[in-house]
This record gives C-alpha cells, sequence and structure tokens, in this order.
C-alpha cells in the first residue's frame, strides 16, 4: 500500500483546489486559521456540488444529454404509448426476416416479432440492467476503493486482495452459482441479473477509484483540509472523492453499456434474462443467427442501445466539465 | 521498498487460500450431478455412476474434498479431468497460447487506446474527437459474438488475409485477429479515460508552468501531460491482464483457440472443480502480480507515491 | 432351421462384394475417380473420454473409433449391414448365437483378431469395477446382471463362451431377434489383449483393426486434432480412398463453417442454425441434405399434474396440434428437418409415415382449440403452473426452434409458454433424471444402431433410462417385448408399430421433426456421402 514519505506536496505537482489560494504562503500567524474559515463559508458556492450544478445547467452537452435521457426512461416506463403491438404474443413464422410493412415500421425478427415492439419494449429490462448495475457497481466499487486507497495500510490490503479473488473468479462461474440460488431460480428476472452483474463489476471500479484516490490524497488542497482539523473521512468525502471521480466516471458511463450488452452474453451461455423477457440484449442474440440474411434485425436494438450509452456518455463528459475546477476557470 | 514487496508477497497466501476455498464451494455447489456430464445424452447405469462418484470423490462432503485437493496439490499433484487427462498437463497445453493472445490483445488496446485517446483529448469537441466517440460506441453497443464473427468473416473469409480460424500453434499472425477483436471493448476503455485525463492535465499549472518555460509542444505533451494522465490507464490495464486471459470465452470460441476461457467454460459446465481451480488459482497469482506492477508503477508515475 | 436375418445379411455382404468386384478390385471408388492420396481434413469435436471403444458414448470420439476399428458387422450408407469381422452370426431362436469370424484379420499391432478379442473386451465393457460408461449395452447377455452389479468382483458374462480362436457362442438372457443388428456399434468392437492390460495407455494411443490407424504415438493432440492413416492391412466394405484423415477440433460450427467455406477444412457434417440459410449459396453444388436416424421430440412428464390423465391426454394432443411443424422446419431449418409423423426416423427398416394416431402430429389448429376445451371441462388447468420448455444452452442450437415452437402454441391456443435455457447440459439432465422438472423437456435420439425398438425401449418402456416422461402403459412395455422377441423382423417391426400405435394416443413425448444431416465439403474433395446416422462415410471420400 502506498505511504507517503514526504507529504510536503512537490511543487510541480499543484493541483489547483476549489479555493482561490494566492501564490504565496503566508505565515500561519498572520492569517489567524479562523479568519480562512469563515471567509470560506461566507462566498456563496462553498459546495462543489453545488457549483457543479451551476456549471452544468448552462452546457449544452448536458442539455442534449438529459434530454434523451429522459425520453429512454419515458419509452421505458410507457412502452404501450410507442406502438400497438403486443410484442411478445404476435410473432408469426409467416413473417419470418419481414421488411417494414404498414404498422410494422422496421420489420420483423427472424421469429415473426414485430421490431419496432421488441425494441421499445426492451428498454424497460435493458436500462434497469444496465442503469442499476452500473449504480451498484459505482456504490460498491467506488466506496471500497475510495477507503482502500485513502486508508492504505491493513484496510487496503484486505479490501485490494478480495478485489483480487473476485476479478479473477470466472463470471459464468459465480453466475451459474447466483443462479441456482432456490430464491433466484424460480424467480429469474432483471434483478437476478443486476445483482450477477454488480457481484462481478465491483473491484473494476473499485482499483480505478483507489488509484485516483491515491494519486489526490496527497494533493496540497487535502493536506490542507485536514491540517484544518477536518476528520479523515470527512476530507475524503468532502475533496478527495469529488477530485477522484473522472476517471470513475468515465469507467461507469462505458460499463452501462457494457453491462446491457454482457446481458446479452449471459444469454447466450444460457444464464441471462429468461427469454420471455424482452430485452435489447435478448434480441440481438437472437439476431445473430439470422444476421447475413436480416441484419435490420440486429441493427435496430444496437441503435437504440447506442443512443443510449451515448447520452449517458455524454452526460459523463458534461459532469467531469462541470466538477473540473480548472475547467472551470475558463 | 524491499519489505514492501515481501509483505505483498505475504499476502498471497491467503488470497491463494481464500480463493481456492471459495472457488471450490461455488463448483461444489454448481446445480446438476457430475456424472450427468459424464454419462451424456443416453445415461449410464447406476453401478457405474457410483464407480464414476467414487473415483472423483464426488460423495465425500466439501471439506473432504477440499482438502484432498489441497492435499495432492502439495504433492505437486493436480489430480485429472473427467476425461482422465492430468490438470497440469492441460494448465501447460493452453496458458502458452493465451498468455500470448492476452499480451498481444493488451499491447494493442494500450497502444492504440492511449494513442488515439491522447489525440481525441487535445483535439477535444472537435471531428476526430467526435468520429473516435461514434467508433467506440459501436465497439461498446455491438457485443463481441457479433463484431467478432463480422471481423472473421470479412478479414477471413471473404478477402482472405488471414486464416479465419488459428491452428494449433497459434503463431502471432494467425493471432492478430483474434487479439484485435479481444483487446476491443478495453480499448474503448482505454481510450475514453485516457482522454478524461490528458483534457484534465493539459489545463494543469505545471503543464502551463512547463509550457512557460519555452518547452517544445512535444516535450510538454510527451511528459508532462501524458506521464500524469497514465495513472487510470495503467491501473486499468493492470486489471484487465486477468479478465482478457480467464474471460475470452466468446473470442477463443469464434476463433477457434485453444485456451484458458473455453476449458475454464467447459470445466465449469462439466463441474469438474479441481479444472476450474487450478486454473483460476493461477489467473489470481498472474492478476495479483499484475496488480502488484501497477502498484509499483504508481510511484514512477507520480513521484509524490512512495513505497515503505 | 437358420435364423432368416443371418441369410439376409450374408446376401447384403455378397451385393457388397459383387459391387466392389464389379468395379474391377482396385482401389478407387465406385463413383468419380479422385485423389486417393489426399488427407482429408474433417470436423471433429475433443473425444469426452479415452478413446476405449466401450467407454466412448458420444460422436467426438464415437466417429474416432469407428476408423480406427472394425466390429463384426458395420453399416452401409443405409443402414443396412454388412459384415465385416464376422464370417457368420447363426441363431435358432434368437437367443443363442453362434459368431464366426473370418481368419487372417489382426490388429495393427500385429495381434490377431480371435474370439478372445471380442469375448475379453465385451466381459470388460460389461464388468463393474471397469466402470465403462457403454456398459448397458451387454445387457441381454446372460450373466451381464451379476458381472455389472453395483460392486461386483465377476468379470465375465456367463452367455459367452469361445469355443475356438474364430468362433464364440453368445448366449441372451431372452430371445431378441435384433440383437445382430446392434453389433456394429462401437462397444461391441474387439480390442487387443494390451488395451485391457492399460486401459489408461491405450485410450491415448489406440490399437483397432478398422480401415484407419493412429499416424503414431502421440496422433492425439487434444483439443486441437486426431491423426488417422490408412491401414494397409485392412481388407473389407469400408477401405479407406484417401491418405488420410484429420480430426481437427472445433468448440462450434459457426466457427468451422468459416474454415468450411475458406477451404480450411474439407468436411462439415452439421451446418450450423446461423447458416442455414446461406449454405447453398456460399457452397454451390458442395452441400448435402442426407435424412438420418435420429429426431427430435419434447417429452412432457407424468408427474405434472396439468398433463397426466384424461385430461392431459387431451392437452397432450392438443399442444402436438397446435405445432406447425411444416412452417418451423422450413423457415427455421430451411427445410433442413422432416416434419416427424412417427416416433422413430424414416432411414429404419419397418417405418411407416401412416401409423393409426399420425394425425396426432399435424397442424391442425381448430382441433387443437376444442380438445384444450374438452380438456378444461374435465379438469381445469392450473394457470399458476404454465408449460416450460427446458433445454440445455452449452451444446447444439435449441434456443431458436424452442422459441419458435413457444410462439407456434401460445398463437394458436392463447395459453401461456415459455422457454426454460438450463445453463448445462448437466444440469437439466440432472433435473430430469431425478425427476424433478416443472415443464416439459426437448428429448430427441440419435440411434446407436438402425433398429425401430432402439427409439422405443430405452425411451417409453416403465422405467427405462432415458423416460423422461415417467411413462407407463404395460400395453406398450409388452407391445415392445414381443417385438424384441419376433421370429422373423417383419414381425418385429409390425409389433414396434403396433406400440408406437399406443404413443401416438398417449404423446408422452410430442414429436416434432426428423434430424437430416445437412453438411458440405470443400473445392479439394469429392465423393462426400453420409451415412444412416449423420456421420459422412469419411472412408469414401477422395481428393480432387
Amino acid at each position: 500500500m502506498p505511504e507517503i514519505e514526504n507529504p510536503t506536496p512537490s511543487p510541480r505537482r499543484a493541483k489547483t483546489s476549489a479555493y482561490p489560494v494566492e501564490h504565496f504562503v503566508a505565515d500561519v500567524s498572520e492569517t489567524p486559521v479562523a479568519a480562512t474559515d469563515s471567509k470560506i463559508s461566507d462566498d456563496a458556492p462553498t459546495s462543489l456540488w453545488r457549483e457543479a450544478w451551476r456549471n452544468l445547467r448552462k452546457q449544452p452537452l448536458f442539455i442534449i444529454s438529459a434530454i434523451l435521457i429522459i425520453a429512454v426512461i419515458f419509452v421505458a416506463l410507457f412502452p404501450g404509448l410507442f406502438t400497438n403491438e403486443a410484442p411478445n404474443d404476435n410473432c408469426m413464422l409467416s413473417n419470418s426476416d419481414g421488411g417494414p410493412a404498414p404498422g410494422h415500421l422496421l420489420g420483423f425478427t427472424q421469429q415473426g416479432c414485430d421490431i419496432l415492439a421488441r425494441v421499445v419494449y426492451g428498454t424497460q429490462s435493458s436500462l434497469t440492467v444496465g442503469l442499476f448495475a452500473t449504480i451498484g457497481v459505482v456504490i460498491v466499487g467506488g466506496l471500497i476503493g475510495a477507503v482502500s486507497g485513502y486508508f492504505g495500510g491493513w484496510v487496503d490490503a484486505i479490501l485490494a486482495r478480495l478485489g483480487d479473488i473476485f476479478f479473477a473468479l470466472p463470471l459464468i462461474l459465480g453466475a451459474i452459482v447466483i443462479v441456482q440460488v432456490p430464491f433466484f431460480r424460480e424467480n429469474r428476472n432483471v434483478w437476478t441479473l443486476v445483482l450477477i452483474l454488480m457481484t462481478f463489476g465491483w473491484p473494476q471500479i473499485a482499483r480505478i477509484t483507489r488509484a485516483a484516490v491515491i494519486e489526490v490524497r496527497n494533493a496540497d488542497f487535502v493536506t490542507a483540509a485536514r491540517s484544518l482539523g477536518v476528520s479523515p473521512f470527512g476530507a475524503l468525502v468532502r475533496h478527495v472523492i469529488p477530485n477522484a471521480l473522472a476517471p470513475v466516471i468515465v469507467i461507469a458511463t462505458i460499463s452501462l453499456g457494457i453491462f446491457i450488452v454482457a446481458e446479452s452474453t449471459l444469454s447466450y451461455l444460457g444464464i441471462g434474462l429468461p427469454p420471455d423477457v424482452m430485452s435489447w440484449g435478448n434480441d440481438i442474440f437472437a439476431a445473430k443467427s439470422s444476421l447475413r440474411t436480416n441484419p435490420m434485425a440486429l441493427f435496430w436494438p444496437g441503435l437504440a442501445l447506442s443512443l443510449t450509452v451515448l447520452s449517458f456518455i455524454m452526460l459523463g463528459d458534461a459532469l467531469q466539465d462541470a466538477l473540473d475546477p480548472k475547467a472551470r476557470k475558463r | 521498498m524491499a519489505w514492501y514487496l515481501v509483505r505483498r508477497f505475504l499476502q498471497l497466501i491467503p488470497v491463494f487460500l481464500g480463493a481456492t476455498l471459495l472457488i471450490y464451494f461455488l463448483v461444489f455447489s454448481l446445480p446438476g450431478d457430475a456424472t450427468a456430464a459424464i454419462c451424456g445424452e443416453k445415461g449410464c447405469t447406476p453401478a457405474v455412476e457410483a464407480s464414476i462418484r467414487a473415483q472423483y470423490n464426488l460423495d465425500e462432503p466439501f471439506w473432504v474434498q477440499y482438502f484432498l485437493y489441497l492435499k495432492g496439490l502439495l504433492t505437486f499433484d493436480l489430480g485429472t479431468n473427467f476425461a482422465g487427462r492430468p490438470i497440469a498437463e492441460i494448465i501447460a497445453n493452453v496458458f502458452p497460447t493465451t498468455a500470448k493472445l492476452a499480451v498481444m490483445a493488451l499491447v494493442f488496446e494500450a497502444v492504440a487506446g492511449v494513442v488515439v485517446g491522447l489525440f481525441a483529448g487535445l483535439k477535444k469537441g472537435k471531428l476526430f474527437d467526435s468520429t473516435v466517440l461514434v467508433v467506440s460506441l459501436v465497439v461498446i453497443a455491438v457485443p463481441i459474438f457479433v463484431l467478432g464473427f463480422l471481423m472473421q468473416f470479412l478479414i477471413g473469409v471473404k478477402l482472405e488475409w488471414t486464416n479465419p480460424t488459428v491452428s494449433g500453434d497459434a503463431t502471432f499472425t494467425e493471432l492478430i485477429l483474434p487479439a484485435l477483436v479481444l483487446g476491443l471493448v478495453s480499448f474503448a476503455y482505454v481510450l475514453r479515460l485516457t482522454r478524461t485525463a490528458v483534457i484534465e492535465n493539459a489545463s494543469a499549472d505545471y503543464v502551463r508552468t512547463a509550457t512557460a518555460k519555452g518547452l517544445s509542444r512535444r516535450r510538454v505533451i510527451g511528459v508532462h501531460v501524458m506521464r500524469n494522465s497514465m495513472i487510470p490507464v495503467a491501473t486499468f490495464l493492470g486489471a484487465d491482464l486477468g479478465a482478457l486471459m480467464g474471460g475470452a470465452i466468446v473470442t477463443e470460441g469464434i476463433f477457434n483457440v485453444n485456451g484458458v476461457g473455453n476449458t475454464l467454460y467447459r470445466a465449469v459446465l462439466n463441474g469438474e472443480a479441481p479444472v476450474v481451480v487450478s486454473i483460476v488459482t493461477v489467473l489470481i497469482l498472474i492478476f495479483c502480480l499484475a496488480n502488484l506492477l501497477v502498484d509499483l508503477l504508481y510511484a514512477w508515475l507520480d513521484p509524490r507515491i512512495r513505497y515503505a | 432351421m437358420r435364423y432368416s436375418r443371418t441369410s439376409k445379411m450374408l446376401g447384403v455382404a455378397a451385393i457388397a462384394a459383387l459391387a466392389l468386384s464389379a468395379c474391377g478390385g482396385g482401389d478407387s471408388s465406385t463413383e468419380s475417380e479422385g485423389d486417393a492420396s489426399r488427407v482429408i481434413v474433417v470436423d471433429g469435436s475433443e473425444p469426452q473420454h479415452p478413446l476405449i471403444p466401450t467407454n466412448t458414448n458420444e460422436v467426438g470420439g464415437g466417429q474416432v473409433l469407428d476408423l480406427l476399428f472394425a466390429g463384426l458387422i458395420s453399416y452401409d450408407a443405409e443402414g443396412k449391414s454388412q459384415n465385416e469381422m464376422a464370417e457368420s452370426i447363426e441363431t435358432e431362436d434368437s437367443q443363442n448365437y453362434t459368431i464366426t469370424l473370418k481368419e487372417g484379420k489382426t490388429f495393427t499391432n500385429g495381434d490377431p483378431v480371435t474370439a478372445s478379442s471380442f469375448v475379453d473386451a465385451w466381459n470388460y465393457g460389461a464388468a463393474a469395477k471397469n466402470a465403462q460408461l457403454s456398459s448397458y449395452f451387454f445387457e441381454s447377455i446372460e450373466g451381464y446382471d451379476e458381472a455389472a452389479a453395483e460392486g461386483s468382483t465377476v468379470e465375465e458374462m456367463s452367455g459367452l463362451k469361445v469355443v475356438d480362436d474364430l468362433t464364440f457362442t453368445v448366449k441372451l438372457s431372452q430371445p431378441e431377434s435384433d440383437f445382430p443388428l446392434r453389433l456394429g456399434y462401437s462397444a461391441f468392437y474387439p480390442m487387443p489383449a494390451e488395451a485391457l492390460e492399460n486401459p489408461e495407455k491405450f485410450g491415448e494411443n489406440p490399437v483397432g483393426n478398422g480401415p484407419y490407424k493412429f499416424d503414431g504415438e502421440g496422433a492425439w493432440q487434444h483439443n486441437q486434432q486426431i491423426d488417422l492413416v490408412p491401414n494397409e492391412d485392412y481388407e473389407g466394405p469400408r477401405e479407406a480412398q484417401n491418405g488420410g484423415v484429420t480430426f481437427k477440433m472445433y468448440q462450434n460450427d459457426t466457427t468451422a463453417y468459416q474454415d468450411l467455406i475458406s477451404d480450411n477444412l474439407d468436411v462439415l457434417k452439421t451446418i450450423p442454425t446461423s447458416d442455414i440459410q446461406n449454405f447453398k449459396n456460399d457452397l454451390g453444388d458442395r452441400w448435402i441434405e442426407a435424412p438420418y436416424a435420429g429426431n427430435q421430440t419434447i417429452a412432457i412428464p407424468y408427474y405434472l399434474d396439468n398433463w397426466d390423465g384424461e385430461a392431459g391426454k387431451l392437452r397432450r394432443q392438443a399442444i402436438s396440434m397446435a405445432i406447425n411443424r411444416d412452417e418451423i422446419t422450413k423457415v427455421i431449418f430451411n427445410n433442413g428437418r422432416t416434419p416427424a409423423k412417427e416416433f422413430t426416423a424414416p432411414v429404419l427398416d419397418g417405418y411407416s409415415d401412416s401409423l393409426e394416431g399420425s394425425e396426432n402430429l399435424e397442424f391442425n389448429p381448430e382441433k387443437a382449440k376444442e380438445l384444450w376445451k374438452q380438456a378444461e371441462e374435465l379438469e381445469p388447468f392450473d394457470k399458476s403452473k404454465p408449460l416450460t420448455i427446458a433445454y440445455n444452452a452449452d451444446k447444439g442450437d435449441h434456443k431458436t426452434w424452442v422459441q419458435a415452437v413457444v410462439n407456434s402454441i401460445k398463437n394458436e391456443l392463447g395459453i401461456e409458454v415459455t422457454g426454460k435455457p438450463f445453463a448445462s447440459f448437466k444440469e437439466v439432465r440432472t433435473v430430469a433424471t431425478e425427476g424433478k422438472l416443472t415443464g416439459a423437456i426437448r428429448a430427441g435420439w440419435q440411434a446407436d444402431y438402425p433398429s425401430l425398438a432402439n427409439f422405443l425401449g430405452p425411451i417409453y418402456t416403465t422405467g427405462a433410462g432415458s423416460n423422461d416422461a415417467r411413462y407407463s402403459n404395460e400395453k406398450f412395455d409388452k407391445a415392445v417385448s414381443e417385438g424384441l422377441s419376433a421370429g422373423s423382423v417383419e414381425e418385429g417391426n409390425q409389433a414396434m408399430n403396433d406400440a408406437q400405435e399406443m404413443l401416438l394416443e398417449d404423446l408422452p413425448a410430442i414429436p416434432l421433426w426428423y434430424q437430416v444431416a445437412q453438411g458440405g465439403w470443400s473445392n479439394n474433395v469429392e465423393n462426400v456421402e453420409f451415412g444412416w446416422n449423420g456421420v459422412p462415410l469419411y472412408y469414401a471420400i477422395t481428393g480432387k
């Protein structure tokens, strides 16, 4: 576990903090600690988060991505508004691999199901899997990574090695075992999948967070905060984590897409969602068998998936910009 | 530093015990009777099933099975799989190929990801950046079993630049295409991580200072921006090595690579606990070493981080 | 009086010999002459067990053994028996058989093939202490029960007696007229003495008496390939027409297909589902569709409340009539399957497509709805236990057709049906064997030997090993055992078809379609023909 030998930050690596500090170091007696404190609390945007939010609202990137995400969530919640087909009960082989027809804008799958209806109805489970698995992984992995990187020592040793064990565990092995726990066996659904993806996804985020925290915890503003009497945990939450978020956001937004697709791969291995649950992953997998004759059956769910991932990646970029104090100065 | 290394190596012991125990337990609790896998579609007689169980200690309780395995391990006897092949031989057979494939994929994703990510970051918001974003979206949104199949079909079958499948020798040229496919998803991660870090660091004070000092742009980017952007990337790559080696089930299947991923997959499906545990143990060792290397790299990338 | 089957078999052998000599007795095949020196690369899968005839129960190992060994008889492309090692197989009562071997046959290590090569191998296969997977193939032989009982140390079956070097007798525990037909199956191959001394070593480098032999020690590179070269000493109906056969191991058919269309693989015996729509275009005239002795069914267990009794029977019939077999075989398989009319397969001797009750397997949505309604009146369907169809996701490509069957039933009957994938074959097999299924299960049968009985006895008789439906019908059991002990093949087949009519009424399993081998070959080979069991006749393939 990395430990700091020389707590004085090297000058060339001075990370700019959220506080407007001039480039001289005043004697402690000249600037009473209390005065500094009060000055900060008087400033309006004390919270990094609140300031980030103010920043965010003005960004076009954020607005576009937010609209897209809200649209996707809307489709997920009210699929019936977007198609008249009952997607799971009206698959006629006579329509197999058919092109667009009146009332069936996007054509048919190999099983003769309406593609538009499947894509619309698949939104809910795919989004649930992607979103909640990501949230879960970020919370669990982020917390473990942050704690292990910030505190170091034996805490880090235990948590990091635990992550190693989980990371090396084959996903299929764990997934097959989780799926056969009696509780899940009889009602396998999206939440089973979320749990599986969380169980095996957290070590990655944990390692990335740990690295970012190790990098940030040596920054002068953290040292400053600590010397001002902020508790270790307080410093971690208020100063270290916000500044270590960038790589975590990158991994999380990509993982969102990866998780949605992973559901497809798990279906391929027979441990994904049951075949009667509609999801983009299930459809992409099913479309593979008619890839050369009916590529559109793959294209549409793939496009829906891409747009969703794109909107979350854009949201991530916007969030990073908002959180990055250096970018804000400009 | 020396003490740090000693401690890290000592940590391997509990990791090893914990991991083998956990994995053995997971395989033990896999659904289905292992004899069903051996006996196949048409089954075999109860007498035959009973002798198979006895042969592989399948009737023993979990702890007994686990300790029998550990005992064998201490005498360098890993046992055999259900087909009667020594596990040590299987490992010696599949790991070199997979290692080659994984390292090639890692090099590809590292080099391509960092280079593309760097330029995308420097030209944030420009056409190049947006193009790269779309490409990475495709990589993320199209599952590997589709992407791999398409690349195999186009490059191997239609263009005939390479054989569609990998032969038993698994030569360097044969592995190029599978390595590309295997590294694609991680390439997207590396590229986005690099891009983000570059954007963050390009406006850092020390970069401005370096520029102000009159250093060339090449040197500023090459030394100051790059070096400080590498911590998340190195972390990701270190963690990815294990995933590339053990999780290449789909890619190995598409290109018919006789590697770790598929051997592991088949062993899990057949419930061959000793095979699964042995392979995963090797994977964990590789994984821990890769992570140790990355942790040491932190100190080189960021001089403020020291190991005592 | 000699048993008629024997004379028939000898007749077939005589015809085969004539056909060969008509060709001038040369080493070329009867069709167009090809390059007889080319090594043919064919698709294989890693044998799951050491290559020991009595311990191999799957295609990957079985197809290699079939080239390495020659049994008493072998089967030609149509599934007719032809003598290989046997000079004659004679019986008067279908219970006591006298088997005489041809003179001068040897294993590739020089050992002669004698009566003990067979008797010792069979005893080895049956004895419980050797735990051979195919032991149940010997169950008809007298003394099997003693040798194969759990924990038994008996090493020999009392029904096998060596008379002299070339003659042995077999006594069955009851008359079974199709016993000679089984003798071409790999479990009945002879083994040299060294095999029984050190089976592990033998299983890695087997020594046989068939048309091919291992290309030296270590010809089996695990998970990569097995190299076979012609056995010059072999004389018989399956002489090698090529310079060798290499089995290249593939993890899945889709990959093998890519190699096939780029001429890296010479023969692929199964076109993957994903390329069924393309292969005729991709391959030009280099493909074949050949029906073989296998079928696909879905078994519905009787221990499920909804599917038992009179109402259950009506529902089974309703389900069967709601499945549009014609459309599914046409769309999903591109006509690569044939809709089923009964429970066996059309390539078999005695097959009939017009058995009483075969209309239950025809698509008839109106009748299906009506039957379902009748069942509802008898006993309402417990909707908390909807119909599921279990299948395994790891081997074979079942998902697509199961989904099509599910949709067909749903569309016609308006009931809830879903597919139920299991991650591993092992898991779904265990559940079925333990009788803990919660719905239907995909079943099906690949014949071990070409006989109607092989499709009925092991699956539908009371307590049979593969009776997943737990079907039990005394009348059916009686008909099957009568068929087995019948005096002639015709009588036997008649009895089997009578038994089948009971199945068509009760539908313990719902037959879907017969298997058709869809295979293809590269630009480099010709003379590709498929056998009765869907495996190409590798020995007949030549280079171009």
